[in-house]
């Protein structure tokens, strides 16, 4: 056509005018494309938090679990900044040691569901077919499962039998004996696989049918290497802030397993069991109680802004989630 | 300068003053600043009498059709005045404008397909306003419904009222839309592009319904479209959008005769005649509208404007009455040189289909198809 | 509307398909959860001794394996024991705990344990509704004024408070340091006293409907701002209705539905933390029963309380993505 069609047409460029006029006005702090000053501050906390999980044992801080500094102790009392429980224990020293055992559980179990469920997605989306038929069916069967109820089952089942149960009974294995934390990882990451694998899924999806992944697909690229190198990178960083999101919502997760009994195991600390060992509100020192309430509500929060933040820059669509 | 100066603006609820609409401008507040889509615009329309606004996607003549209206969203703003029945809108509260909205004027949205709400039962859109406006009992509003839905052309009617808006064809979700829209008796009807979205086959039906209504009820019509071939027998005077102003503003029949303004003779170039031969090729207008966030010095044509000079890009020209009635703004008016045109030349009943925005306009087409006959046959696509 | 009727059939029946597949994945994994825990079941389920070198014990110790071997059917193959079991479990025979003098039926347990939890979550989801609609909606007609800020700023911080931690907070601050008649921990049934059932039951369940509360906020708020440019909106307006109609009436309407799927899908979340929740005020309540049977290593209780609520929550599940499609009139004919 020679000219640029404009005469008679239909109407919606005028009402289009009006809906972009509306959307100028509202997202103004979108247009920028970086995470904004509420995601710096997220990340300094996040940094500042593995930083002390990290160098907790060379932190100038009690042991957890050394008792005798005092029974309840008030907040800001001198050498314990946090007071003490009532088993005497420094609260300030489980609450470092605490972020250690919650965030190992958080990462590891993200880090578990993402390396089996976001392989699981990338197969899926990307060779679609019968292959996709069968891990999108059972994904959807595990998600069938509330999620907390299958993760308490998880950790029920990969918990030894302890002595009491086992009394009586000839030697029973106790199948290499996982510690808590790790019981905690495997049962939160099975947990997150589906979850994990089917947003992987979806945004493969919609990359495997880009134009330069059909392109490297015309000229003969093997389907191995495509996926690995044209469509994984592009995965990537939309899965990063899935995954900020999903260690929110496994740290949240140890905590009410914790409650449950199936918590990381006393006396070594997790934020989780410090709130259930002082979850009476009527007799337990408060210091004790809030003090992994109030680390766990800012590390939380902080992990869903900055992967809020990274999914609204990568544009990962809520329909995935 | 307007087309009030022509005829002292003298407000009043005679039947020559229905609605006076003086220096009405309406911009909206965007991210980039005021994006001024009305701009000084002034009309005067009769009781019973036809006024066509006829102009391109983005011309603003939906948005004027609303401001007029008041129907607006909050971010946008206007000036001037608008006086209907002698009380002026412009101003006037939120529930002032709701008792006059569907019941005094009312509007005819472009797209039955979304303009109903789809999880309403018919029965209940039709006589929400009813009930809104009119002290009837529920036995009356729903005899009332009936007898819209059946003065609109719809069949079994009481059945309509239970029915979803999507259990109903596009033409007749329009009928639906026509009916809502008179169900209190309107003195004044908006139509904004009634048939754009409709098949070629249900355009002039829905044209013909709305005429016919017109007269029965003696109501005022705005009628908003794209096609000069819509207006050309329907409107009593037309005024011709671009850029969010009127170009050239005149009774239809002068309109026609002595076409002034290079923009309204390109719109008569892009739809089909039927005094020409019948693979004559039709004309799009090149370029596009002007960004009304940053219009063009001068006249807002010049771009576009085959007949453009140095004085057009410096100078906007002002709106001005011939002395006849005739409005026009332009330096270099085509008219006199023209050759003549006849409105029955371009009237087409029913109107070549219009595609998307980006489609062009049909390369030729069929001379037109008696009403109610098949579509015309899919253009040959000759043009490259 | 035959055709309707007959598709909606289809519907239901291939929903029901669905449903059948993912019930018989969910039970047998719940029956694999004691089957295959480490160790025989029988040594797993037999009660726990103090003194197993008495001869005594050890007889009545062996005895008891010999019954649970025998209740279990553990000497049949597994999938002629998950038949016997899931047999037995739609008859209400949810298998027994085992003390040392006595055999307890499961299901006399579950069945005190089922209607607190049940109570508990309905009145969430009714708190969670009447409050995140209107703010929902007033939030969205007035996008971008404070009480949108606020909300949006306040839904936020909800969501990254787990239920647990509100639960808390609010046992402490209003059960114990405020004067309002709220929060006497533990459970009176409905029909012993309402006043205190209800006492009781506020502080739980508003911990659980904070959460949910954000979610259905944020969810209905995009919802309508979308629907609220709909040109069916604009027209709804030009009839001059009022703007409470329109936005009730003619914007609500076609956004609450998929609140309602969404409220559906909560039920997942609500279960897991009513789990929770009951744990913290002592509502006892599956939560408290699921607890308490890890604690007291009581393994079929446990089998039987997963089971009951991963069923629960596959069949409202299926329920709601019924009804939805039923609701909508543009799904229901499309």
């Amino acid at each position: 056509m020679p000219d640029a069609p404009t005469a008679p047409s239909s109407e919606p460029a005028v009402l289009m005018l009006e809906d972009d006029s509306l959307s100028d006005e509202a997202p103004s702090n979108e247009a920028g494309s970086g995470i904004g000053v509420g995601g710096w501050i997220a990340a300094g906390w996040l940094i500042f938090v593995v930083a002390v999980a990290l160098l907790a044992p060379f932190l100038p801080v009690d042991s957890p679990t050394a008792r005798g500094a005092g029974p309840r102790l008030p907040l800001f009392t001198e050498g314990h900044v946090l007071g003490t429980d009532s088993s005497q224990r420094d609260v300030l020293s489980r609450l470092v040691f605490g972020a250690r055992s919650s965030l190992t559980v958080g990462a590891g179990a993200v880090a578990v569901g993402f390396v089996v469920g976001g392989t699981l997605g990338l197969i899926a989306g990307f060779r679609r077919g019968r292959i996709d038929t069968f891990l999108s069916s059972l994904f959807d069967i595990l998600l069938a499962f509330p999620a907390l109820v299958l993760a308490l089952s998880l950790a029920v089942f990969l918990k030894p039998p302890s002595a009491s149960a086992t009394a009586g009974a000839e030697e029973i294995d106790t199948s290499g004996g996982l510690t808590s934390i790790q019981i905690l990882v495997l049962a939160l990451g099975i947990v997150a696989i589906p979850l994990l694998a089917r947003i992987t899924r979806s945004t493969t999806l919609s990359w495997a049918q880009r134009e330069f992944v059909l392109a490297a697909r015309a000229q003969g690229a093997r389907s191995g290497r495509l996926m690995v190198r044209e469509v994984l990178p592009n995965v990537l960083p939309a899965m990063f802030s899935i995954a900020l999101l999903s260690i929110a919502i496994a740290i949240i997760a140890e905590g009410a397993l914790s409650l449950l009994g199936v918590g990381v195991e006393a006396p070594n600390p997790s934020w989780g069991n410090m709130i259930t060992e002082n979850r009476n509100v009527r007799s337990s020192p408060l210091n004790a109680l809030f003090s992994p309430i109030v680390a766990l509500f800012v590390t939380v929060m902080a992990l869903n802004y900055l992967g809020d933040a990274l999914r609204k820059k990568f544009d990962v669509r809520d329909s995935a989630l | 300068m307007t087309a009030v100066d022509t005829e002292p603006a003298t407000p009043g609820t005679d039947a020559e003053h229905l609605l006076v609409v003086d220096d009405l401008s309406t911009s909206f507040a965007t991210g980039q600043g005021p994006l001024r889509a009305v701009e000084h615009v002034s009309l005067d329309l009769g009781r019973g009498r036809t006024l066509g606004i006829v102009g391109e996607s983005g011309s603003g003549k939906s948005v004027l059709a609303r401001s007029i209206m008041g129907l607006l969203p909050k971010y946008a703003s206007r000036t001037g005045s608008v006086r209907f029945e002698g009380q002026e809108m412009i101003g006037a509260s939120a529930s002032d404008l709701r008792t006059l909205w569907g019941a005094r004027m009312a509007m005819v949205f472009q797209d039955p397909m979304t303009a109903l709400n789809p999880v309403l039962r018919i029965g209940r859109q039709i006589t929400e306003s009813i009930n809104e406006h009119l002290d009837y009992s529920k036995t009356q509003q729903r005899e009332t419904a009936v007898a819209l839905l059946r003065s609109v052309g719809i069949p079994e009617p009481e059945r309509r009222l239970r029915q979803y808006p999507h259990e109903l064809s596009g033409g007749m979700r329009q009928r639906v839309v026509i009916a809502i829209s008179l169900a209190c008796g309107p003195a004044l009807l908006f139509a904004d592009e009634p048939t754009t979205a409709l098949d070629v086959t249900v355009q002039a039906q829905i044209l013909d319904l709305l005429e016919a209504q017109q007269r029965e009820r003696n109501m005022a019509v705005v009628l908003v479209t794209h096609d000069l071939g819509v207006v050309a027998t329907r409107a009593d005077e037309i005024a011709v959008m671009y850029g969010g102003r009127i170009v050239e503003q005149a009774p239809t029949q002068v309109l026609f005769r002595e076409m002034r303004h290079p923009y309204t003779e390109a719109l008569l170039k892009s739809i089909p005649r039927l005094d020409l031969p019948s693979h004559t090729r039709l004309e799009a207008i090149a370029g596009r509208p002007p960004d009304l966030l940053d219009p063009p010095s001068g006249c807002r044509f010049t771009p576009r404007c085959p007949y453009a000079q140095d004085k057009c890009h410096a100078e906007e020209p002002p709106l001005e009455d011939d002395g006849t009635g005739h409005l026009y703004r332009c330096w270099f008016p085509v008219g006199i040189t023209s050759k003549q045109t006849t409105v029955d030349s371009v009237v087409t009943e029913a109107n070549v289909r219009q595609g998307d925005d980006d489609q062009a306009v049909p390369a030729k087409v069929p001379p037109a198809p008696p009403v109610d006959g098949p579509p015309p046959a899919a253009p040959a696509g000759e043009d490259t | 509307m035959s055709s309707n009727a007959v598709r909606i059939i289809k519907l239901i029946a291939r929903k029901l398909g669905q449903l059948v597949v993912v019930l018989f994945c969910v039970t047998v994994f719940t029956f694999l959860l004691v089957r295959l825990l480490p160790g025989e079941p029988e040594d797993l389920l037999v009660p726990v001794s103090t003194d197993t070198a008495d001869p005594e014990q050890r007889a009545i110790i062996e005895d008891r394996k010999e019954q649970i071997r025998a209740d279990l059917d553990l000497d049949d193959p597994l999938p002629q024991q998950y038949i016997e079991w899931i047999s037995g479990f739609v008859t209400g025979d949810l298998g027994n705990e085992y003390t040392v003098s006595s055999t307890v039926p499961v299901s006399d347990a579950v069945g005190d344990a089922l209607p607190p939890s049940l109570q508990l979550i309905l009145y969430s989801q009714i708190i969670a509704l009447l409050v995140a609609i209107p703010v929902g909606v007033i939030a969205a007609y007035r996008q971008g004024g404070i009480l949108d800020k606020i909300a949006n700023a306040g839904a936020f911080g909800a969501l990254s408070l787990p239920n647990f931690a509100i639960g808390l907070l609010l046992a402490y601050w209003i059960g114990v340091r405020s004067a309002l008649p709220f929060g006497p921990q533990g459970y009176t049934p409905f029909s012993d006293d309402p006043t205190e059932h209800f006492q009781q039951m506020m502080l739980p369940a508003f911990s659980l409907a904070l959460g949910q509360i954000a979610v259905y906020m944020r969810l209905l708020r995009s919802d309508m701002i979308q629907t609220l440019q709909e040109d069916f909106i604009l027209m709804a307006k030009s009839k001059g209705i009022s703007n409470a109609r329109v936005l009730w009436r003619h914007a609500l309407r076609p956004s609450s539905l998929t609140l309602i799927t969404v409220a559906g899908l909560s039920v997942g979340t609500l279960i897991g933390g009513t789990v929770v929740i009951e744990v913290i005020f002592g509502i006892p309540g599956m939560g408290e029963l699921i607890a308490s049977s890890i604690i007291g290593r009581e393994f079929v209780t446990l089998q039987s309380c997963v089971a009951i609520v991963a069923i629960g929550f596959v069949v409202i599940n299926a329920l709601l993505d019924v009804l939805y499609t039923i609701l909508d009139p543009r799904i229901r004919n499309a």
